[in-house]
């Protein structure tokens, strides 16, 4: 119990040390925006962080609704799937958790995610092709870890990483546009006397700065949400003391090549398997968000010969 | 003289800090127990509802599987006029058993098993019976850290004031019982 709860402190503890990141990125961005148009560095600051801070609470705020809306994902209840239904509902008595509102995904992919600030605010969403290939028991395994992710606040931080990565990756997209467009002479800027010098440092900042951010936010990203894949599995586990629904899931998730219409880079994290990148095969690298599925089933079943 | 007095106040503060938190832990621990019981309840309440509804369907096609019916409406009413844990937990278990068999009988019907008001009964009580495995499961881990909360030094002091006693687990008492958390249909 006790290592479960530095688990959730730590997830609390990575949600803030992403604003500070997100702070101090917007703010270099701002400063160097600022110096570059007119010279006035620190309004630029002050600005962006005041943006990064309202950004931070529009996502902690909204960030599930807005993933849900881009993953196209409709709210359903007991009557439209009772299977789905209500092994979510087991699931939440079984680790002790108000009841998720639970999510259907039109799509023919087999995928599934959690989402939400905390265990009382959480949506549960899964595409129809995954619903459908599953039986009660497998069904029983990828909730569980869902609604593990749930459970260890794994969703809090993935939530704001998904809305934060997006927002990096745009704002390093202007910062490369508003500098390329000025450079064809689209503007002239003033004073080039004292402030040139300084001026062409912060500049130069910028472009490699809105290279590198979108790069480290997603290394950020992946190594954070590797290991978060095999504690869910392993904390799946120990909801429904049953091992092999989820690895049987898992096998036939394997075995799945479609690619999920509505998802982005930026969301690739949330997801049970890599939406993207499908027949992936082979060891971990830097950029995967996911242990390779190979893995997680190896580590599984050394899970299933300790508890037989 | 009044070094003392305040060093005294001080170790009385500390005392009575501590003494609160103890309280509180406890008190924590308890709700959770008895939240526990009480989702147990709620899932228990929801079968006895759902047998019924479930009979009823397989008479229509097994009328002569006459046994296993007298034997669940038996059972049924046996745990509804039960009260206490103890006296619960062995016929919630032998209910729980004869249910499965109800089902296993319904396999060898055809006609019922397309049924789709059969089917979706099925699926409740599936349903419901892995609620109460996994309520079970909850409120037995609950009442595991409540009672090494309560027996432990100095809790067992404070503990003993209150009249908070040892509660009793669920314990399932065969291994194919245990199993069958993970049966599945389909």
């Amino acid at each position: 119990m006790a290592s479960f709860n530095k688990l959730i402190d730590h997830n609390k503890h990575m949600s803030i040390l992403l604003f500070g990141f997100m702070a101090i990125l917007f703010g270099i961005f701002g400063a160097s925006i600022g110096a570059y148009w007119g010279g006035d560095w620190i309004t630029g600051v002050v600005i962006a962080v005041l943006v990064a801070g309202l950004y931070f609470l529009i996502s902690w705020k909204f960030g599930d609704s807005m993933i849900l809306a881009s993953s196209g994902a409709r709210q359903i209840s007991h009557e439209d799937s009772p299977q789905l239904w209500n092994v979510v509902e087991e699931i939440s008595i079984a680790g002790g958790m108000p009841m998720p509102k639970v999510y259907l995904i039109e799509d023919e992919a087999m995928n599934a995610f959690a989402t939400g600030r905390d265990p009382k605010s959480a949506s549960v969403a899964i595409t129809r092709g995954l619903l459908q290939n599953l039986n009660r028991e497998e069904l029983q395994g990828v909730m569980a870890h869902e609604m593990s992710h749930v459970r260890n606040y794994d969703i809090r931080f993935a939530m704001l990483m998904a809305v934060m990565v997006g927002s990096i990756v745009l704002l390093a997209d202007v910062v490369r546009r508003s500098i390329f467009y000025s450079s064809l002479g689209g503007r002239r800027r003033r004073d080039s006397r004292s402030g040139g010098q300084a001026q062409a440092v912060l500049a130069i900042a910028a472009v490699v700065l809105s290279i590198i951010a979108p790069l480290l936010a997603t290394i950020i990203q992946l190594a954070v949400s590797r290991q978060r894949e095999y504690l869910a599995d392993a904390s799946a586990v120990e909801l429904t003391r049953n091992p092999a629904g989820l690895i049987s899931a898992l096998k036939k998730l394997t075995a799945d090549t479609a690619e999920l219409k509505n998802s982005s880079q930026g969301m690739q994290h949330l997801y049970i398997v890599n939406p993207l990148l499908r027949k992936k095969k082979g060891k971990d690298s830097l950029f995967s968000t996911h242990p390779a599925l190979e893995s997680r089933i190896e580590r599984l079943e050394g899970l299933m010969k300790a508890y037989s | 003289m009044e070094n003392m007095l305040y060093i005294l106040l001080a170790a009385a503060a500390v005392l009575i800090v501590y003494i609160i938190y103890i309280y509180n832990s406890l008190v924590r621990k308890k709700a959770h127990a008895d939240n526990g019981w009480s989702q147990i309840d709620v899932q228990l309440k929801r079968r006895y509802d759902l047998i019924p509804n479930l009979v009823e369907t397989v008479k229509a096609y097994a009328a002569h599987e006459r046994e296993i019916f007298e034997r669940i409406a038996s059972l049924r009413s046996a745990s509804l006029a039960a009260h206490s844990v103890e006296e619960t937990v062995p016929l919630q278990n032998q209910l729980t058993g004869a249910l499965k068999s109800l089902l296993a009988v319904s396999e060898n019907y055809p006609d019922l098993k397309a049924n789709q008001n059969f089917l979706s009964l099925q699926e409740e009580l599936s349903a419901t019976e892995n609620k109460i495995a996994f309520a079970r499961q909850y409120y037995n881990d609950a009442v595991r850290e409540y009672n090494i909360a309560i027996s432990v030094f100095p809790n067992n002091l404070l503990s003993g004031k209150l009249g908070y006693g040892p509660r009793p687990l669920w314990a399932v008492d065969d291994a194919s019982e245990r199993n069958a958390v993970n049966v599945s249909f389909g």
